[in-house]
């Protein structure tokens, strides 16, 4: 069985719990056991707090990697944001010696060492590459056949030369994931644009972000798409939250949710109430 | 007419690399990257610009500005560089020269003060833990905000790399 130190974040745990509760119970089902890394903490942010100290930021990710490495297991993020950070700081301590020194030199003082060895996937990629489209065919119940719009996010696949994950300006794992529940995934316009909160747009300039946010909501209402599916807890909170202001009211679903649907789970148990865009299934 | 003096330094281009922003000398100035930009589309952040300026060791004017602040890290421009620049690297390397120099927005520092307090960017509330314990999930999740010695061990960290700087008022 498949297992993997299940990385939460902020935004899933502490906004979007449904998320959460969606992905413990459709990778239960895939036959994935998820396992909690107890202490850890925000990834940390890479908009944020790599931009105002990569020191803090490096360190801080090394101990949230060296718990998983203790447990000998593999990091699973359920956001892009952790992804990028996590990944990217795994890649920097993998190749860059110094670094790994230096944020020992830190760890040290906590009584931790991080070797340097943890692999750190995204959800949609151990689904997609580990899991596979069939087995997850076969554990629909509920075969859906709703148009949706699939919402990449940046940090999944980008920077593409690192990640390798699957063509960034052309992507399709996204879209061949929600097609296995029975959804169609609708083509439309500049697929791969960023929600607009990355980089601390969002909290500094909440008004430029939205502008991101509504070319992406022109796009997708075009498209005819009833649900927006999404693979990052912080693209959804932006479209979730800012649809209001902006006049549209398209409900978003994380891709675990997506899946809690096609397998069954009922509204309660997907944490849809938290959701400020109603979504009506 | 303003002309502003300007000339490469070395040193700068090795204080941007030890903060992780290597080869911005590669830039060629073709544009792609301002071309390819969400952000320069809506607001009146030129990569390109910020690329020649950081060539020219513009520090000062680079880490006073707003636009350093309105990339909002897709990776686009990094993804059509035709010189394989990392400039995403390059802009978080020169917003940690601006944080270092006082250069930060208060919803900026209120995050940071966020992880500083709580080990989290977001705070916990009430309504998270009902909505938590509704679906069967622990009212707290099982991270540092559980687990006391784990949020010592985190806050250790953030003191060790000075992060507590930017946090104080």
């Amino acid at each position: 069985m498949a297992k993997y130190a299940f990385f939460l974040g902020c935004i899933a745990p502490l906004r979007y719990p449904g998320i959460e509760k969606s992905t413990r119970v459709v990778f239960d089902r895939l036959g994935v056991e998820l396992v909690d890394i107890q202490g850890a903490s925000c990834c940390p942010a890479p908009g944020v707090i790599r931009a105002f100290n990569r020191t803090t930021w490096l360190a801080a990710a090394a101990r949230n990697l060296a718990l998983a490495e203790k447990m000998g297991l593999p990091i699973v993020t359920i956001c892009n944001g952790c992804y990028g950070s996590l990944f990217e700081a795994a890649d920097v301590l993998a190749k860059e010696p110094e670094q790994l020194a230096k944020v020992n030199e830190v760890l040290k003082t906590i009584g931790m060492e991080y070797k340097g060895t943890t692999k750190v996937y995204h959800f949609a990629d151990v689904l997609y590459r580990e899991v596979g489209i069939d087995k997850i065919k076969a554990a629909v119940t509920k075969p859906l056949s709703y148009g949706v719009a699939a919402f990449y996010g940046c940090h999944f696949l980008k920077p593409s030369s690192i990640k390798n994950i699957d063509d960034s300006e052309n992507p399709h794992i996204l879209d061949d994931l929600i097609e296995a529940t029975g959804c169609k995934s609708l083509p439309r316009k500049q697929k791969t644009l960023c929600c607009g909160s990355g980089g601390g747009l969002k909290a500094a300039f909440g008004d430029v972000a939205k502008e991101f946010t509504k070319t992406n909501l022109e796009n997708i209402q075009a498209s005819g798409a009833q649900f927006i599916v999404d693979v990052c807890p912080f693209c959804h909170l932006q479209f979730d939250s800012a649809q209001k202001d902006l006049g549209f009211n398209i409900p978003v679903l994380h891709l675990s949710q997506l899946y809690g649907i096609a397998m069954g789970m009922s509204e309660d148990e997907l944490g849809l109430s938290a959701h400020k865009v109603p979504v009506k299934l | 007419m303003i002309h502003i003096e300007v000339k490469s330094n070395p040193e700068f281009e090795k204080e941007l690399a030890a903060l992780g922003g290597a080869d911005v000398k590669l830039c060629f100035q073709c544009g792609t990257c301002t071309a390819s930009c969400p952000s320069g589309r809506r607001t009146s952040y030129r990569v390109r610009k910020i690329m020649r300026m950081a060539q020219l060791d513009m520090k000062e004017e680079i880490i006073s500005s707003q636009e350093l602040w309105e990339c909002s890290t897709c990776y686009t421009c990094v993804e059509r560089c035709p010189r394989q620049v990392p400039i995403v690297d390059v802009i978080v390397a020169l917003r940690n020269m601006a944080v270092a120099a006082g250069h930060i927005y208060p919803a900026h520092k209120k995050t940071a003060v966020n992880l500083y307090k709580t080990g989290h960017t977001v705070p916990i509330n009430d309504e998270i833990k009902a909505q938590r314990k509704a679906l069967g999930l622990p009212e707290v999740p099982p991270t540092v905000l559980s687990d006391s010695a784990a949020a010592a061990d985190l806050k250790k960290i953030l003191d060790a790399t000075k992060f507590d700087v930017i946090c104080k008022e």
